[in-house]
């Protein structure tokens, strides 16, 4: 896998780990389209290769793995290690466990209705129990696990990041930009967090870190101008990748919505295609708000992807399989730590696989 | 204030119904007994259950507090005056209260200045700006002298974030010396607190993961050393399940002495207060509204619990509106109600408070649980632009024509259409409503004097008529307008023991 699943019809590399860094270089000017690049481990291929930098991969696991290990033990305990019959007790307790983990009481009832017309008065053991669940999860993520493609051709391609407020949208950014930047593309910020204290100092060390130009201006200026600047900016700098901050703000503050709004139309007075992407980015940690979130993200800004923060802690992250069953919207990438390499692709099977305790990568890769 | 009654009872009726509902068809299947049975409350707390996990209650606390309930529930007497579904409703609430604790605790600086107080939590749930609040707080509110002082060396550019922030509340920061370790920054900030005399030192930390070893212990040490008075773990009210998890952790590890829960001013039901509360024991002591360093305010808990509940937090809605509308101009304009004789003047003054209290949306967002409502006036073609242009159109008439509207005619209409920047059918809008208005006057004044409410429930489904521009102008109306001292008070037909 690529640090992001590549992008059908591009080429692959398999598993064939030194060469990831050619294979990115190559891969880009030929199909002009750069999914965001960064360690390779295997995930297409049947087994899983070490990378030279071990932590990635790693470090997921291990965010999700504490954050799954009490789901685990709920299924467990469920099952008291034995073996269990599947009855309504059962399904009503392992419905509880589901619920623990954010996936709310209609996504877990639906999962455990499921699990009950194809399992019902089955004795079943418990591993049994979680691999059912991780592929109906997986089932359910897998249309939605889609990597962020950058079309370095649009020079540039316009990325805007919305999100509420303390999601993380400001260390996403420095993220994105070390990525895209060691994948060799021009990458420019724009420090459209023109409102909390120090957000525009806080962004501009991303760059100097990453390498990257950075257009801000003073602490309340108006961001939709600071973003058109910055779109004139970016197109005649030649800029492969344009990604644009943004404050954050609470989705039921109508006004403050309004601006995003606003961004996107003077984005598109440079480019009607702009905004390419708008990724929202969402805290792993937040509960059944994430649904009003994501609503009125997309009503107002036209979200077209998900980023998930913080799956390094102990939450698990479960409302994102609710999401991707009433939204439908691709979840691009996972973070899972403050560093710049901390962001990893979201795989469906991985993430329904350690959502339910499970780490192996047994069969059926995507 | 008539708009405004609208609104509320019209919400009320939702927002009450959205949990009684629920039980009412539950309810609807029994007759009215004198008692509840035990299966009676089974079905109904299985809805209880599952509105409560929904307002993200983690799943433990959820059990403990059905467990409660039921104990409570079966075999009480139902009130003459409620439905089965209403009491059971009552109940909860009343657990929700108990569990969340009915005390309002204050902020403890009781040890000797400098009293020392930790801010800790995960990143993003709004320390800093908690830390900046708390000092302004404590400085005009309690005449304390407060410094701030930030720990987090880790995120990009956080101690300068904490200094602008102390700035804009008129607050001292402890001056940056950069690559100053977090322990380092802590005692020195004691030292100065001790030397200069400040009564409080805050301390700001960086945002932490409760399962991240190392960064705990690191708050511990900063613990430790500074022998905080207070440490309240800020936490956001959007947390879902893994609020238990988080609050365990950092009290366990650090020993947590209050909780302050931010972004209230959002739509999340808020259960993570709930779940907090219940595994530490600790109470919550402050509540972030918004983003302006004066939104602090004391914890409510009847009314989170009503937000957990999925009923709206009326009561903020209802000191809002208290506090934007004057007593006077409420009760000159309930006498015009009643007489059924509102003119222009008393539209505008309506529209203007309207726009004082944040408009319509920001009337809403006191009201989570209004999705399909907000749709339904969505469909109904009300936006809160058309308050602005009603004011236009209202201000480029002459006082006569304000005052009895109906010497509009042709005209007359054609000069405000274009002095107010809209068209003539506009302002023939406006017109029709503020007939419409009157009408339902009068026709409300009929029923008030039979003595009974209008039938709210015509009100339900996508019942906002399409005359409706705005809620409470033109639509039907709750009843019982007489409004008596202003709004101060709940409204009548919105009485508090309902919920109690």
């Amino acid at each position: 896998m690529a640090f992001f699943r590549r992008k059908k019809g591009a080429t692959t590399p398999a598993a064939d780990t030194p060469k990831t860094e050619e294979a990115q270089d190559s891969l880009m000017p030929a199909a002009a389209q750069v999914p965001l690049a960064a360690e390779h481990s295997s995930v297409d291929g049947p087994t899983p290769k070490p990378s030279k930098k071990p932590g990635w991969l790693s470090r997921l696991r291990n965010g999700l793995d504490k954050s799954s290990s009490r789901i685990a033990e709920g299924i467990s305990s469920v099952f008291g290690g034995g073996r269990r019959r599947l009855d309504d007790d059962t399904l009503q307790e392992l419905e509880e466990v589901l619920i623990t983990s954010d996936l709310g009481p209609a996504t877990a009832a639906t999962l455990v209705s499921e699990l009950g017309t194809r399992r019902f008065d089955q004795e079943l053991v418990e591993e049994e129990i979680r691999a059912e669940l991780a592929r109906e999860i997986a089932a359910i993520l897998k249309p939605v696990a889609k990597p962020l493609v950058i079309d370095s051709m649009r020079k540039p391609h316009v990325v805007l990041v919305v999100g509420v407020n303390g999601s993380g949208k400001t260390t996403t950014i420095g993220k994105l930009a070390k990525n895209y930047r060691d994948a060799g593309l021009a990458v420019m910020l724009v420090a459209g967090d023109t409102f909390r204290a120090a957000a525009i100092d806080q962004l501009k060390i991303w760059a100097e870190r990453t390498g990257c130009k950075i257009v801000a201006r003073e602490p309340g200026a108006d961001a939709a101008g600071l973003a058109f600047d910055a779109m004139k900016q970016a197109s005649t700098s030649r800029q492969d990748l344009l990604l644009i901050d943004t404050a954050g703000r609470l989705q039921n503050k109508k006004e403050l919505m309004e601006e995003l709004a606003k961004i996107v139309r003077v984005v598109r007075k440079i480019d009607e295609t702009a905004p390419h992407d708008v990724l929202m980015v969402l805290d792993a940690t937040v509960g059944q708000n994430a649904h009003s979130q994501v609503e009125a993200f997309k009503d107002m800004a036209e979200v077209t992807g998900l980023i998930v923060t913080k799956l390094d802690g102990t939450a698990r992250g479960g409302v994102v399989v609710s999401l991707a069953g009433t939204f439908g919207l691709p979840v691009h990438a996972v973070g899972v730590g403050e560093g710049a390499d901390d962001m990893k692709p979201f795989e469906a099977h991985d993430y329904a696989r350690s959502l339910m305790g499970l780490t192996g990568q047994d069969g059926e890769a995507a | 204030m008539l708009g405004l009654v609208g609104i509320i009872q019209r919400l009320d009726k939702h927002l009450f119904d959205s949990l009684t509902n629920r039980l009412g068809d539950v309810f609807d299947k029994l007759t009215r007994r004198g008692s509840l049975s035990e299966a009676d409350v089974d079905a109904a707390l299985r809805e209880v259950r599952v509105a409560l996990l929904e307002a993200d209650v983690a799943l433990p606390v959820v059990k403990d507090l059905i467990a409660r309930v039921k104990e409570r529930s079966v075999g009480s007497e139902v009130l003459k005056s409620v439905t089965p579904g209403q009491q059971v409703v009552k109940i909860v609430n009343d657990a929700l209260v108990d569990t969340l604790g009915r005390e309002v605790e204050e902020i403890n600086l009781k040890a000797r200045p400098p009293a020392a107080m930790l801010i800790v939590g995960l990143q993003g749930s709004g320390k800093t700006t908690t830390a900046a609040k708390i000092g302004k707080y404590l400085t005009e509110k309690e005449r304390k002298r407060v410094l701030l002082a930030s720990l987090d060396t880790r995120r990009p550019a956080a101690q300068e974030q904490l200094r602008v922030l102390g700035e804009q509340a008129r607050v001292a920061t402890l001056p940056v010396v950069t690559g100053e370790p977090p322990i380092a920054i802590a005692r020195r900030a004691l030292q100065t607190g001790t030397l200069e005399a400040w009564d409080v030192v805050i301390l700001d930390t960086a945002g932490r993961l409760h399962i991240d070893q190392e960064l705990m212990d690191e708050v511990a040490e900063a613990s430790r050393v500074t022998e905080p008075v207070e440490t309240l773990l800020v936490a956001d009210a959007m947390t879902g399940q893994d609020a238990v998890t988080i609050a365990r952790e950092f009290d366990e590890k650090i020993g947590v002495t209050g909780i302050v829960l931010t972004r209230i001013d959002g739509d999340a039901r808020g259960g993570a207060a709930l779940s907090m509360r219940a595994v530490t024991g600790k109470p919550i002591k402050l509540m972030g509204t918004g983003e302006k360093l004066d939104g602090l305010e004391p914890f409510h808990p009847d009314r989170i619990a009503s937000r957990i509940l999925g009923m709206g937090d009326v009561v903020s809605l209802v000191e809002k509106a208290a506090e934007t509308i004057e007593q006077e101009e409420a009760e000159e304009l309930a006498r015009k109600i009643q007489k059924g004789s509102l003119n222009l003047e008393d539209m505008l003054s309506q529209l203007r408070q309207l726009k004082k209290m944040g408009g319509l949306g920001s009337l809403m967002n006191l009201l989570p649980g209004v999705g399909r409502i907000k749709k339904q006036m969505a469909a109904a073609n009300v936006d809160e632009k058309v308050i602005g242009r009603q004011e236009a159109i209202i201000l480029s008439m002459t006082v006569k024509e304000r005052r009895n509207p109906r010497v509009i005619h042709a005209s007359r209409k054609k000069r405000i259409a274009s002095g107010s920047g809209t068209s003539i059918q506009d302002v023939n809008k406006l017109l029709k409503q503020w007939q419409e208005m009157n009408k339902v006057m009068k026709r409300m004044k009929k029923m008030g004097k039979k003595g009974q409410l209008p039938d709210l429930s015509q009100l339900e489904d996508g019942a906002l008529p399409d005359n409706m521009q705005l809620p409470g102008l033109g639509g039907p109306m709750g009843g019982n307008l007489g409004l008596p001292g202003g709004l101060p008070r709940l409204p009548p037909g919105f009485d508090k023991k309902k919920f109690r």
